[in-house]
C-alpha cells in the first residue's frame, strides 16, 4: 500500500511499449471498479526497486513468481484479448483484498 | 505527440526468413537503411527478442511485435513485414513455447509514454476480427500501409 492505495507495478522488458498499453489498462480496470491504485509502469529488471509496498505486479515477461513478495499476473491478455476477462478478474480479485 | 513514420517503404511484403532473427535482421536493416534507427537497433532488438519475447498468439494469424530501448531509435517509426512463410517467435511470457507468426510489427520507439494511442489502436489490430487477414493477404505494399495507417490513425 502506498498514501492509502493499492500499489501496482506494471512492467515489460523495456518499460515502454506493451506496459503502456497494460498500465492504461490496469487504471480503467481500477477506475470503473472505483478502486484506488497507484500505478508504477517500470522495466521488469527495475522490479526490485520498487517492490517496498507493492501489492501486486501485472507483467507481459517471462517471471520467477516465487522471487516476489507479491502476486504476479501475466498480462499478455491486455494485448491479445485472448482470455482478458479471467485476467481482469485476477487482477480485480487481489486489488480488493 | 510525435509523428510515428509508416510508409511504403516501411512495409515488407512476403518477406523471406529462415527464422525470428533472419527476419528481425531484415526488417531492422530496412529502418537502418532509412535512417530511422541506429546501427546498434537490431543487435538490439535480436538480443531483447532472447529474453523478452514478442510472439502474440492470434484468433487467426501469429504476430510478432519486436522492439528495444530508445536510445537505439532516431525517429519512432513501424516497420510492417507480412512474411511468406510463418517463422516460429517464442511466445510473450513464456520460456519457450512458440507461436508461427505471419506478421511482424517492429516497433521503433523514441518516447517513454507518448506513443500510447498507437500502441492500443496497434493491439485492436490484433483482436479484430478480419483485420490481420487483410494484413496477411494483401498483394502490394501500398495497401497494408494504408490500411495499418487507417487503423492506427497515422
Amino acid at each position: 500500500m502506498k498514501n492509502g492505495k493499492k500499489l501496482v507495478l506494471v512492467a515489460c522488458g523495456t518499460g515502454i511499449a506493451t506496459s503502456t498499453v497494460v498500465n492504461e489498462a490496469v487504471s480503467k480496470l481500477a477506475k470503473k471498479n472505483n478502486i484506488p491504485v497507484e500505478i508504477i509502469q517500470c522495466k521488469i529488471m527495475e522490479v526490485p526497486g520498487y517492490s517496498d509496498g507493492a501489492d501486486l505486479l501485472v507483467t507481459t515477461t517471462v517471471i520467477d513468481k516465487s522471487k516476489y513478495a507479491f502476486p504476479v499476473i501475466s498480462a499478455r491478455a491486455f494485448l491479445t484479448g485472448i482470455g482478458l476477462d479471467k485476467v481482469e478478474d485476477q487482477i480485480l480479485a487481489e486489488l480488493q483484498k | 505527440m510525435s509523428a510515428i513514420s509508416l510508409d511504403e517503404n516501411l512495409v515488407l511484403l512476403n518477406l523471406e526468413g529462415k527464422d525470428k532473427f533472419d527476419v528481425i535482421a531484415k526488417m531492422a536493416g530496412n529502418m537502418q537503411k532509412l535512417d530511422y534507427v541506429k546501427e546498434s537497433y537490431k543487435a538490439a532488438v535480436g538480443a531483447r527478442e532472447k529474453i523478452f519475447a514478442t510472439g502474440l498468439p492470434t484468433s487467426s494469424y501469429g504476430v510478432a511485435i519486436p522492439h528495444t530501448d530508445i536510445e537505439h531509435v532516431n525517429a519512432p517509426a513501424i516497420c510492417v513485414a507480412s512474411l511468406a512463410k510463418p517463422v516460429d517467435f517464442v511466445i510473450m511470457g513464456e520460456e519457450c513455447e512458440t507461436v508461427p507468426v505471419k506478421i511482424v510489427f517492429m516497433l521503433a520507439m523514441k518516447e517513454q509514454h507518448a506513443q500510447l494511442e498507437i500502441l492500443q489502436k496497434l493491439m485492436k489490430i490484433l483482436q479484430e476480427d478480419g483485420a490481420l487477414e487483410e494484413i496477411a493477404k494483401a498483394q502490394k505494399p501500398v495497401d497494408i500501409k494504408e490500411f495499418v495507417c487507417k487503423k492506427l490513425g497515422l
